[in-house]
């Protein structure tokens, strides 16, 4: 091979290695290390359970990361969660005919959370930040005043079928969750939605630059509204699949937003908006997951998750601070 | 030179300047109000007024110091973790012994010293949105705190509750510390050119670089502060629980609800404009309005969904009236 | 243009710059400039827009630092890595938009990261002192308080705080960017009066500058700036044609594109009667199909206001407005945009661009924001993005890629793209605000014949500049604007100095 076509062959291969997102080759390292410590999770069982558990938050970020790509955050998700499990089981209370019209009260409560969010940014002109903090108190409070502090009752094997059931006896791959075919569902429409849509596009241009936005005619404050309603349906889709394998307790979403802001920045959103991609999210998520796994592995205590997770969280971003520095214009 | 003396000042007084004083008085109105149709005067005795704000001590503590970070355009999301870690070590440490309060205090500001300092670090020199820098922190704190203690650990010696509970010259000692801490923090603010350095850069960090102020320094001093501040109200919860426990903090919900008071009293979000009064002010309304559900018999959980309504309606209502004030 | 020598040297330069270029990428801004200025001397640097003054400018104050070439300061070589440094040295850099803290006082800023201290407080008796020792040079009747907030002084105002703090940083080199912009006329003879003083101190002032009879007024030796180079340097006054010959360089009738015949004006497509809000008055106006209306007037005489509120950015309050016919009335850009209108923004940046979204992206958004939301982002028809691509193609944006981000573009290329957006839309009336700001002088060229063939199409355009030689030499029509009203209307072919007049209101001014 002559050195031309070498140099040549360099430039493209650096000009193709930045289109995978890094974080693809960092899940991959993590799962081999999992493989390592536990052969078993390359049986169907092993890493379908794994998908399982991750796919509360990977729906939950590849709705948060439409907030984000539009400027804002949402931290209001995790009392979402919360709110819908709690509600869930008072409105069932043991009933298993009452489940549908139930999960519709619970999206149409998910639609007016993010309806709230939306407007108190976009007219109030609240931080987001603020104004979804203010919602998690307020949503939090709620799900204790409902449920008198001390939840009773559980779900009906009917409500829980989404987050606990699998479809058995299947050639290859042999189980398969419900929860994995709720996450697909969902991934594929949001993906398809940011990425191949106007409104996806328009998403994007107003995080970048809202006031440039509205003078090109984007209708502002719809698209901010819309990123904040998908991001509480995701909250509520989670709050479901949630509610089928880990019960009703009043803290059962704590902690989930920031988890899903992790892994939106762990696929290399921006924050603060303008730029940020489903499917990185959503491998963010799994990393999340992998790292959480690997935790647990090695034998460290729960609370070392919150630990590992803010170094995570404060890294990831200063590390794109350090690309964007010393990027080559 | 004698015109110049004369030229009238042209003063315009500015919303955010008088707003928590219009509020102020409002709450106090509606609080009296109250107090006299539901037919409880004993609440309006002196005492009464002093417990009400003696139960905001904690608040009003983590408020000046979130004031100062909020003043430089920056904002501490870290301070109800460390409220907590704070709580927890002092009591820890102390384990009732007397000759450990000094000890104790100590180790409690010195951490507070070295979140305030990690905090400021990423924000400046990682150049990490400081809203998750802090959050992150959070984490990290809770995470830490959480390994170690899952309850109410250690005690503090009885010494030590003269903290939140004693009497010099008839008034809380509490309430003196927090009096002196603002007339500290005011005059810090007024007087010192730190002060007007923290103005500087809350109001423009670029020309403030451009007129060779060590901007990071200034940030970073500033988290210190909001950082110390929030020890020294989990030394003051320890002593008044008398021991600390890893929720205190996050159930006090002081992140949210010291940045509140703070924009209550007039303190821009975007830095560079208000003050230590304003502040005060703000503890007060909040103090008056936790006291007001307490007559009226708001249950704990209702409580706190009124008072995230409040918040947003409260922060909202600055935001659009800045705006206003902008356009 | 050769350089004429010196002939009554007065003592060594101050400030000398030598063979100084810098580059930016796509573009040089300073090719081999050599700049000098001497002490009690006033040097008018003039220059068009674009030739290179402010980045001149921002390599002395330290905000840029030069790629070639040396700056001696008092004879001294120096070397700014920072603004701070220059400041120390004795450059003080009045920039058009003050670097004032808003909401600080007047001694505050003055002494702004220096403020004394006296027994670890601020010696505020002192600064206030200074403070009116700083301002006395105004005289004695400028009104400024030591302790007056900023925010609540009037422009002229905030400017002699600036000037002050050059004074009692005893600056050896005062620069001005264009400081008149801002004043009216009896602010201007404040201003000369105060340079007067700066001078008679032996401070060596730069005044940056395209009005002639100010450079006639007040300044002793005048260097010219054209293309990043110079292009003719004075220690005299010379004849205003003289420096106007050098900073253009060519005839004005082949840099614009001729004016429309009679018969290519059509209809008035958009009719303002008795037009206001708080910052416009009684505005009546009529923007004609093929005509290209060009508005003048001094800063804050309301020019971008009216293309604000035409656009419903800043709606109109009182009076009607008249498109085609119809009555309308936009309470946002997005009807304004529906109706027909469009507005290409002056600050590209804060407000025209998608910095972080490809240039078909920034090209597509306004298709895109009125297509069907939930339709393929490769748009289809006529607002495809193929089509788009192509129109970049035929407005010769210049770009590696058209999926690459919009801020790696020149300014000349961004602007295309933002006009681009529009043409998709097909719209009938174009506001321009500030189109050439930030653009290279080839490049204006391709904007001027840009505007006039959409007027050819058939549409309205409607161009805000501060750029008086652009708006003459364009416009069909000149609208002057003074103090939110439209205070005079001529034809093409007026003189400056009658529209200088008209915009400052000082006949006197015309001669």
């Amino acid at each position: 091979m002559s050195s031309e076509t070498q140099d040549l062959n360099a430039v493209r291969a650096r000009r193709r290695l930045p289109r995978i997102n890094p974080i693809w080759f960092v899940l991959a390292a993590l799962i081999v290390a999992i493989i390592v410590y536990n052969p078993n999770f390359v049986q169907p069982v092993g890493y379908m359970n794994f998908l399982k558990r991750a796919a509360p938050l990977a729906i939950l970020a590849a709705g948060q990361i439409y907030v984000i790509v539009s400027g804002g955050f949402d931290l209001s998700v995790g009392s979402t969660i919360t709110l819908t499990v709690i509600g869930s089981s008072m409105l069932l209370n043991n009933n298993p005919d009452a489940t549908w019209w139930v999960i519709l009260l619970m999206y149409a409560m998910g639609l007016a959370i993010g309806l709230t969010n939306g407007l108190v940014v976009s007219i109030l002109k609240v931080p987001s930040l603020i104004a979804t903090l203010g919602m998690m108190i307020t949503l939090s409070g709620l799900a204790l005043m409902w449920s008198g502090g001390a939840p009773r009752g559980y779900l009906p094997e009917s409500f829980r079928y989404f987050g606990r059931a699998n479809i058995t006896d299947l050639p290859l791959i042999n189980i398969l969750p419900i929860s994995l075919i709720v996450l697909a569902v969902v991934v594929c429409l949001l993906w398809w939605l940011m990425h191949r849509t106007n409104y996806g596009r328009l998403v994007h241009a107003v995080g970048d630059n809202p006031r440039a936005a509205v003078l090109a005619g984007v209708p502002l404050m719809r698209v901010r509204v819309s990123a904040f309603v998908i991001s509480s349906l995701t909250a509520v889709t989670a709050g479901i699949l949630l509610g089928g394998f880990a019960g009703v307790s009043t803290d059962v979403g704590r902690g989930f937003e920031l988890q899903a802001i992790t892994a939106a920045v762990l696929g290399g959103a921006q924050l603060l908006g303008g730029r940020g991609s489903v499917s990185a999210t959503i491998a963010g998520a799994l990393t999340l997951t992998a790292i959480f796994t690997l935790l647990n592995f090695v034998g460290l205590p729960q609370p070392v998750r919150e630990v590992v997770q803010g170094l995570i969280l404060i890294s990831a971003v200063a590390y794109a601070m350090y690309r964007r520095r010393h990027a080559v214009h | 030179m004698s015109d110049a003396m004369l030229a009238t000042r042209r003063s315009r007084i500015r919303f955010e300047t008088i707003a928590p004083a219009v509020i102020l008085l409002g709450a106090v109105a509606i609080y009296i109000g109250v107090v006299i149709a539901s037919g409880q005067a004993r609440y309006l005795s002196l005492e009464n007024l002093v417990g009400v704000f003696n139960r905001s001590i904690a608040l009003a503590i983590t408020a000046i110091g979130q004031t100062f970070v909020i003043l430089v355009a920056s904002i501490d999301l870290s301070v109800a973790a460390l409220i907590s870690a704070s709580a927890v070590l002092a009591s820890v440490v102390m384990g009732g012994e007397p000759a450990m309060i000094v000890p104790a205090i100590a180790a409690v500001l010195v951490l507070g010293a070295i979140v305030g300092l990690a905090n400021g670090l990423v924000v400046t020199k990682l150049e990490v949105n400081p809203l998750i820098a802090t959050l992150g922190m959070a984490l990290i704190i809770q995470g830490c705190l959480s390994a170690f203690v899952s309850n109410f650990a250690g005690s503090v010696p009885k010494d030590f509750q003269f903290f939140a509970y004693g009497i010099a010259f008839g008034l809380p000692v509490s309430l003196i510390f927090i009096g002196l801490l603002a007339l500290l923090s005011w005059f810090v603010l007024r007087f010192t050119r730190f002060g007007a350095n923290i103005y500087s850069v809350g109001g423009n960090r670029e020309a403030a670089r451009f007129a060779g102020i060590k901007t990071a320094r200034v940030v970073i001093a500033a988290h210190v502060i909001s950082s110390l501040c929030a020890a020294t109200a989990g030394l003051y919860l320890a002593s008044r629980l008398g021991s600390g426990a890893p929720w205190i903090g996050r159930d006090g919900m002081y992140d949210l609800e010291s940045i509140a008071v703070v924009v209550i009293g007039g303190t821009v979000l975007a830095g560079g404009r208000g003050g230590i009064w304003g502040t005060i002010a703000g503890v007060l309304i909040f103090a008056l309005i936790d006291s007001l559900f307490n007559i009226v018999g708001v249950d704990a959980f209702a409580k706190q969904v009124l008072r995230g309504v409040i918040i947003i309606a409260a922060v909202g209502f600055y935001a659009v009236r800045s705006q206003r004030m902008a356009a | 243009m050769s350089a004429v020598p010196p002939e009554n040297p007065q003592g060594p330069p101050v400030l000398e710059m030598h063979d100084v270029s810098k580059s930016f990428p796509g573009v040089k801004a300073l090719d081999r400039v050599s700049f000098h200025c001497r002490r009690g001397e006033v040097r008018a640097l003039v220059g068009e827009n674009g030739a290179g003054k402010s980045t001149l400018i921002k390599i002395l104050s330290g905000v840029y630092q030069a790629d070639e070439g040396t700056i001696l300061l008092g004879a001294k070589e120096v070397h700014f890595a920072h603004p701070v440094e220059s400041l120390a040295a004795g450059i003080s850099v009045i920039y058009q938009e003050f670097s004032l803290l808003p909401d600080r006082t007047v001694a505050d800023n003055i002494f702004l990261g220096r403020e004394p201290v006296r027994r670890g407080m601020l010696d505020r008796a002192r600064m206030w002192r200074e403070t009116q020792e700083s301002l006395s040079l105004f005289g004695a009747d400028h009104g400024i308080d030591p302790g007056s907030v900023i925010s609540e002084l009037g422009v002229a105002q905030q400017q002699m705080v600036e000037i002050a703090k050059a004074v009692s940083l005893e600056a050896r080199v005062v620069v001005m960017d264009e400081p008149t912009a801002a004043l009216d006329e009896n602010e201007c003879e404040v201003l000369f009066g105060i340079i007067e003083r700066l001078k008679a101190r032996g401070t060596a002032v730069i005044y940056i500058t395209h009005r002639m009879r100010e450079v006639d007024r007040l300044a002793d030796a005048v260097t010219v700036l054209k293309d990043g180079r110079v292009a003719a340097e004075f220690d005299h006054v010379p004849e205003a044609s003289l420096i106007i010959n050098a900073m253009v360089g060519r005839e004005l009738r082949d840099f614009y594109p001729p004016a429309a015949g009679a018969e290519e004006i059509g209809e008035a497509i958009l009719t303002v009667r008795g037009g206001g809000n708080d910052k416009l008055f009684s505005i009546d106006l009529e923007l004609k199909a093929g005509e290209i209306a060009g508005f003048a007037g001094i800063q804050g005489a309301g020019r971008t206001a009216l293309g604000r509120a035409l656009f419903g950015i800043e709606p109109f309050t009182r009076g009607a407005m008249i498109l085609e016919g119809k009555e309308v009335r936009f309470q946002s850009p997005r009807d304004a945009i529906r109706a027909g209108l469009t507005l290409v923004p002056g600050d590209r940046k804060a407000e025209g661009l998608l910095l972080m979204q490809s240039v078909t992206d920034n090209g597509m958004v306004s298709a895109r924001a009125f297509a069907r939301l939930l339709a393929g982002h490769g748009g289809s028809g006529r607002l495809s993005a193929q089509r788009m691509e192509e129109l970049f193609g035929q407005m010769e944006v210049r770009a590696a890629d058209y999926r690459q981000e919009i801020q790696f573009l020149s300014g000349g290329n961004q602007q295309k793209v933002v006009v681009a957006r529009w043409l998709s839309l097909a719209p009938k009336v174009l506001i321009f605000i500030e189109p050439t700001r930030g653009v290279d002088v080839n490049a204006k060229a391709g904007i001027y014949n840009l505007m006039r063939e959409l007027a050819r199409g058939g549409a309205a355009i409607m161009m805000i500049s501060s750029d008086l030689p652009e708006v003459l030499g364009v416009s069909d029509r000149i609208l002057v604007m003074r103090e939110g009203r439209i205070v005079a209307e001529h034809r093409r072919g007026v003189g400056e100095a009658t529209v200088m007049a008209d915009a400052t209101g000082h006949t006197e001014a015309a001669a």
